[in-house]
């Protein structure tokens, strides 16, 4: 089910303002990409624009060519309600739907989409998806409870089994550890690793160890200068990327000496 | 040694100072109640009474705490008391309308009053405000059907699609400028609709309902606006992340995450218009039986009968006038606690 996506030259936009610049790269199949860099270099916005979220924001576009599964994302003929139920996202901040369960939670993509499903299915799918996003233990006996009533951590588990129900093939990930504690990031990086069997995972970070924990391959992306746009500085796989960077200024924000 | 001392005495900063009791203001509240009321032995009116006790509180506090306490104190005092004087002159009109109305009121309220209409078959039968009861709750049902459907997508339209566009700019001013519509005015607006249509002499409820729509439509949708712009972008984006298409997820996520505070505008909306008289008279004109069809004939709302009742004058007429405006307040007070308890089942529960 998972998927490589190639990359070329894409230059994204909001309104006349060039945001990232000419970043070419593919995001293996089955691995966990990790994209680092400054915060405004462009990193999320780039995240967004593989599942189409970026044109969610008036005035914003994307040129060049995102290759998923032979199709390119940004063809004309191109539904991006359909992209969405390929390339699933998980935000910064957990966002539970406010009005409904935690079972009805994991079902809201299935749900919205396909509407009716018999209850044995529907069991079925969250137990699968809660067990997927280790939240099943935590939560089995509470289900029909609000899913804002979980804790941050647990909350965003549950927006990644939410994800992950609807079986995507790349599973996007914007800083899903920010907002949360050391144990529950913990829980979140364990889940990574067992999710890359099935999901080609692409997560933006500010947390270096992170990307080097959970990463098989890192980009860094960087500003040429205040005002001028991002763009993708490094593209390698993480060990040789936290061990012997092929460029100085990766190597200098990884060590902390920034600039 | 004297230089340290020196120092120690202008650092040291006494965090103690001289305070009134703590009753000051009770005291000096019970001396101006008991000066008013010399007052008004004296021979002065109730209102002067009243007026000079509460300044001569707002007096005599601040300067009590200006000799002691200082400015600041003094200050603090004087606006304290200005408020609470503020606070009670905006509640005393509130609170004697209410007395008023319920005292008068309620005593001619029964199970007659409840149940008969004006229209007698014999000479001694009694009458009631049936009639209008059922004019006012059909007539606002009727307005509340028109404008809710109206208000609440158009609200969906400024704030999910029209975001910042020069039609989504022309309706809020539109809406904006409907909010101060005279009530009569859309009474004329109906009026003048209804006659161009069916033709002169053309009296019906529904009229009513679409002159009330008129003036209900812009809070419902200012109302609903408010609610739409307070569901988080996250869980529209959450949504679509799904890959929900936009209108479902305005349907299935924004709406029943605003739901609870659409409702209540909604409700509030409906009291707003429940008590209008002026674009009734016009359009829906008065009678004195029970009509239970919006589409055909006059129909006598409670605000109509009570403005009806007191033009005539009479003890009788006078005192159905109050039990109507019992009703009607009864309605408007079921009506806001429906609007709360409404919004409470439906916001967004935690735990």
């Amino acid at each position: 089910m998972a998927k490589s996506i190639d990359i070329s030259d894409v230059n994204i936009y909001y309104g006349d303002f060039l945001a990232v610049e000419g970043v070419n790269m593919t995001i293996r199949a089955g691995a966990v990409t990790a994209f680092i860099g400054p915060s405004g270099c462009g990193k999320s916005t780039f995240l967004r624009s593989l599942n189409r979220m970026h044109e969610v924001i008036p005035g914003a576009r994307v040129e060049g060519k995102i290759v998923v599964d032979g199709q390119d994302l940004y063809d004309p003929g191109v539904d991006p309600v359909a992209v969405r139920r390929q390339v699933g996202m998980v935000f910064q901040r957990p966002n539970p739907f406010p009005t409904m369960s935690i079972y009805d939670n994991v079902l809201a993509g299935l749900k919205l989409n396909a509407g009716k499903m018999k209850k044995s299915a529907a069991d079925e799918v969250v137990e699968r998806s809660l067990r997927g996003a280790n939240l099943w233990n935590e939560v089995k006996d509470r289900l029909n409870k609000p899913g804002m009533g979980l804790s941050g951590g647990q909350q965003q588990r549950l927006c990644i089994a939410r994800a992950i129900a609807v079986e995507p093939q790349v599973l996007l990930m914007d800083e899903p550890c920010s907002a949360l504690d050391p144990i529950s990031t913990s829980a979140i990086e364990d889940l990574i690793h067992e999710l890359k069997n099935d999901f080609t995972i692409v997560i933006v970070t500010h947390n270096m160890q992170q990307a080097a924990r959970v990463s098989d391959d890192t980009g860094f992306f960087n500003l040429k200068a205040t005002g001028e746009p991002g763009h993708l500085v490094e593209f390698n796989p993480t060990k040789k990327m936290f061990a012997n960077p092929d460029d100085p200024a990766t190597e200098a924000y990884i060590s902390g000496r920034f600039g | 040694m004297s230089t340290l001392e020196e120092v120690q005495t202008r650092v040291h900063v006494s965090l103690v100072q001289p305070r009134l009791p703590r009753q000051a203001p009770t005291i000096v509240g019970v001396i101006a109640l008991s000066f008013g009321a010399l007052l008004l032995v004296l021979g002065v009116g109730v209102v002067s009474a009243t007026v000079l006790g509460a300044l001569a509180f707002l007096l005599v506090l601040p300067a009590w705490s200006l000799a002691i306490e200082g400015r600041r104190g003094a200050t603090d005092r004087l606006m304290t008391g200005l408020i609470w004087t503020a606070f009670a002159i905006a509640v005393v009109p509130l609170v004697s309308l209410i007395w008023r109305v319920v005292s008068k009121g309620a005593e001619r309220v029964d199970g007659v009053f409840l149940s008969y209409s004006f229209f007698k078959t014999q000479i001694d039968q009694p009458v009631g405000v049936y009639h209008a009861i059922i004019g006012t709750l059909l007539i606002t049902l009727g307005a509340a059907v028109i404008s809710v459907p109206v208000g609440v997508m158009a609200a969906i339209y400024l704030i999910e699609y029209g975001k910042g566009n020069k039609l989504a700019k022309a309706i809020t001013f539109l809406v904006d400028v409907m909010t101060g519509i005279p009530s009569i005015v859309a009474g004329l607006f109906a009026f003048a609709l209804f006659t161009l249509i069916f033709g002169p002499a053309y009296v019906s409820g529904i009229g009513g309902s679409v002159a009330l729509s008129l003036l209900m439509i812009p809070i419902v949708v200012r109302a609903t606006e408010e609610m739409l712009l307070l569901v988080p972008d996250d869980l529209r984006e959450a949504s679509y992340a799904l890959g929900t298409p936009k209108w479902k997820t305005i349907v299935r996520i924004v709406l029943p995450t605003a739901l609870g505070g659409i409702l209540t505008g909604i409700t509030l909306a409906v009291s707003r218009v429940i008590g209008e008289t002026a674009p009734l008279l016009l359009i829906a004109g008065a009678t004195d039986r029970t009509n239970m069809n919006l589409f055909d004939g006059a129909m006598t709302t409670l605000p109509v009968l009570i403005y009806g009742q007191n033009l005539r004058g009479d003890a009788p007429a006078e005192a159905i006038a109050w039990g109507a405006a019992f009703i009607l307040i009864v309605i408007v007070m079921v009506l806001n606690l429906v609007a709360r308890i409404i919004g409470k089942i439906f916001s967004p529960k935690k735990g």
